[in-house]
């Protein structure tokens, strides 16, 4: 019984298995993204980049389908357009940067949507917005993989300024120039992840599998390398009880991974053991020393 | 041998000057303080130094050293505190003239950073998390990432500021000793009386020099009182600065 309710989708469907492994994939390169997110106060840029690249992508699957390599491509030029747009415009005329990004990404949003409705049909315009990881196949699968394998490759490369910077960035400015090109990876590393998500999650969730494993970790534990455990195994976690809870009850594969991640922050807001509510109400009699 | 030389340099943001015309050299090995109000351009002058900020106007000669042997103190609210970094972890990044991107840290270099450690008197800090510690503890951890450095030029920003007489003393022998080591140490301070007992040389800034040269002859009240009526704030009508203008004030 136990069995066929939470293994037995897996073995039984090659889809669930496919989708199993795009979220471990996905996991496994998002999470250690979105730890840096929220560390560097980016958790809302990530999300507004998420918009931002809509109509890249959308016009990458408009003249290739579902196709992540052209997907990927169009979303990191419109991300980087609205990123240098927003942080031009911010510049040049005093108004704050987060007010900038917020009326590009809505434009772009806005113009995404309206590519695909023009050139799609209502079913592509709900599959790039919702994603179905369900309809997943082997050759986007390997692209996931794929691009989640560059990004830990790529993290690992920038992993040691990016801590600097985002810790004392005057006191990497001083010993190194890497910090700039260090940045800029990063944020091509969150839109190619986010692309990434597009696929299980559509536009608007993609950074749901970034962000809400970072929080979830930050309850748990004050060291870097054990957040980042922490948020890899909080996606994986959420992602199978996701795909388990929508298999079973027919909710949408993308948002019940969301709920699961959204349910299991909840539960870590309660319980962490780093400034958890419970924590805090009942914080144990005080140490000698 | 001149370790620093200023020519001209002015700094400052969006053409304005925070620091103005600023001519004069600074002796290898030198201990100089640098001091002056809030808005005096103190901060401003280190980070040019340091390569932070670049100059609107003339240069900055730092006597053949490159960016890896100049070390810099910054002020403790530069540092995002809430950042999960432990104190072994923040000071190993003062290695980072040895390791670079990839580099390891090996035993030598682990011995290394616990002996730093050590050294400022955060003995059994090593695996604390940088955002549980005092603003004293903290500016102890900034000192023995400077030491890892083990750079020629030292530029400590308001390195004493809020912390206690015995961290200050602790730290002010720290800075004696790279000086005795001949390290040249170029420090922004408020305490006047810790300069006039322990820096020899002091530069009294307020936008522009007000006097250069040895401590005694230096912090006289008739310089502390020009550079207290400076004027702090940026004058968003102001002309366009004659080139000229800036010989005429040349320390």
């Amino acid at each position: 019984m136990i069995y066929d309710a939470l293994i037995g989708p897996f073995t039984e469907f090659e889809f669930m298995g496919r989708a199993l492994a795009a979220i471990i994939a996905l996991s496994l390169a998002g999470a250690p993204i979105g730890v840096f997110l929220m560390l560097r106060r980016m958790s809302l840029v990530g999300d507004a980049m998420a918009h931002a690249i809509l109509p890249g992508a959308a016009v990458g699957f408009l003249l290739s389908g579902l196709n992540l390599f052209a997907m990927t491509a169009g979303g990191l030029i419109a991300g980087f357009a609205v990123a240098i747009l927003a942080g031009v415009v911010a510049r040049s005329t005093g108004l704050k940067e987060d007010a900038s990004l917020a009326t590009f990404y809505l434009a772009s949003l806005a113009l995404g949507v309206t590519i695909v409705s023009i050139k799609g049909t209502n079913i592509d315009l709900l599959h790039v917005l919702f994603g179905n990881i369900l309809a997943m196949d082997d050759q986007t699968l390997l692209v996931v993989a794929f691009n989640a394998t560059v990004t830990l490759l790529v993290l690992a490369v920038i992993y040691r300024p990016l801590v600097i910077e985002s810790v004392d960035p005057l006191f990497l400015r001083t010993v190194s120039r890497a910090g700039g090109p260090a940045h800029l990876a990063f944020l091509a590393l969150v839109v190619v992840n986010l692309v990434n998500g597009f696929q299980a999650l559509g536009t608007l969730l993609a950074v749901g599998l970034m962000i809400l494993p970072a929080g979830i970790a930050r309850f748990w534990s004050r060291d870097l390398t054990a957040m980042i455990c922490i948020a890899v195994v909080a996606a994986a976690v959420a992602g199978y009880a996701g795909l388990v809870l929508s298999f079973q009850t027919r909710v949408p594969s993308g948002p019940a991974i969301i709920l699961v991640a959204a349910a299991l922050y909840v539960v870590s807001v309660l319980f962490g053991s780093v400034g958890g509510l419970v924590r805090q109400v009942f914080p144990g009699r005080h140490l000698e020393a | 041998m001149a370790q620093l030389a200023f020519r001209n340099v002015t700094l400052g943001y969006d053409r304005h000057p925070a620091v103005h015309h600023l001519n004069g050299e600074v002796a290898s090995g030198a201990l100089v303080a640098v001091i002056g109000p809030n808005g005096a351009g103190k901060s401003t002058l280190l980070r040019g130094i340091v390569g932070i900020l670049k100059p609107l106007d003339g240069s900055i000669h730092l006597g053949g050293l490159d960016s890896r042997d100049i070390a810099y103190l910054p002020q403790s609210a530069e540092i995002d505190r809430s950042f999960p970094i432990s104190v072994f972890d923040f000071v190993s990044t003062g290695l980072w003239r040895d390791a670079g991107l990839f580099g390891g840290i090996g035993k030598a270099a682990r011995d290394k950073i616990l002996r730093a450690i050590a050294s400022v008197g955060l003995n059994g800090f090593e695996n604390r998390s940088i955002g549980t510690l005092s603003g004293g503890q903290m500016q102890r951890v900034l000192f023995a990432r400077v030491l890892l450095q083990d750079a020629r030029l030292i530029v400590l920003d308001e390195p004493f500021n809020a912390i206690d007489s015995k961290t200050t003393v602790d730290l002010l022998a720290l800075v004696k000793q790279w000086h005795g080591e001949g390290r040249t140490v170029f420090a922004a301070l408020h305490d006047m009386e810790m300069v006039r007992n322990h820096f020899s040389e002091t530069l009294i800034l307020a936008r522009g020099p007000v006097a250069w040269g040895a401590t005694t002859e230096v912090l006289t009240p008739e310089n502390l009182m020009v550079a207290m009526r400076m004027c702090e704030a940026f004058d968003d009508s102001a002309a366009a600065c004659a080139a000229d203008d800036g010989q005429s004030r040349a320390a």
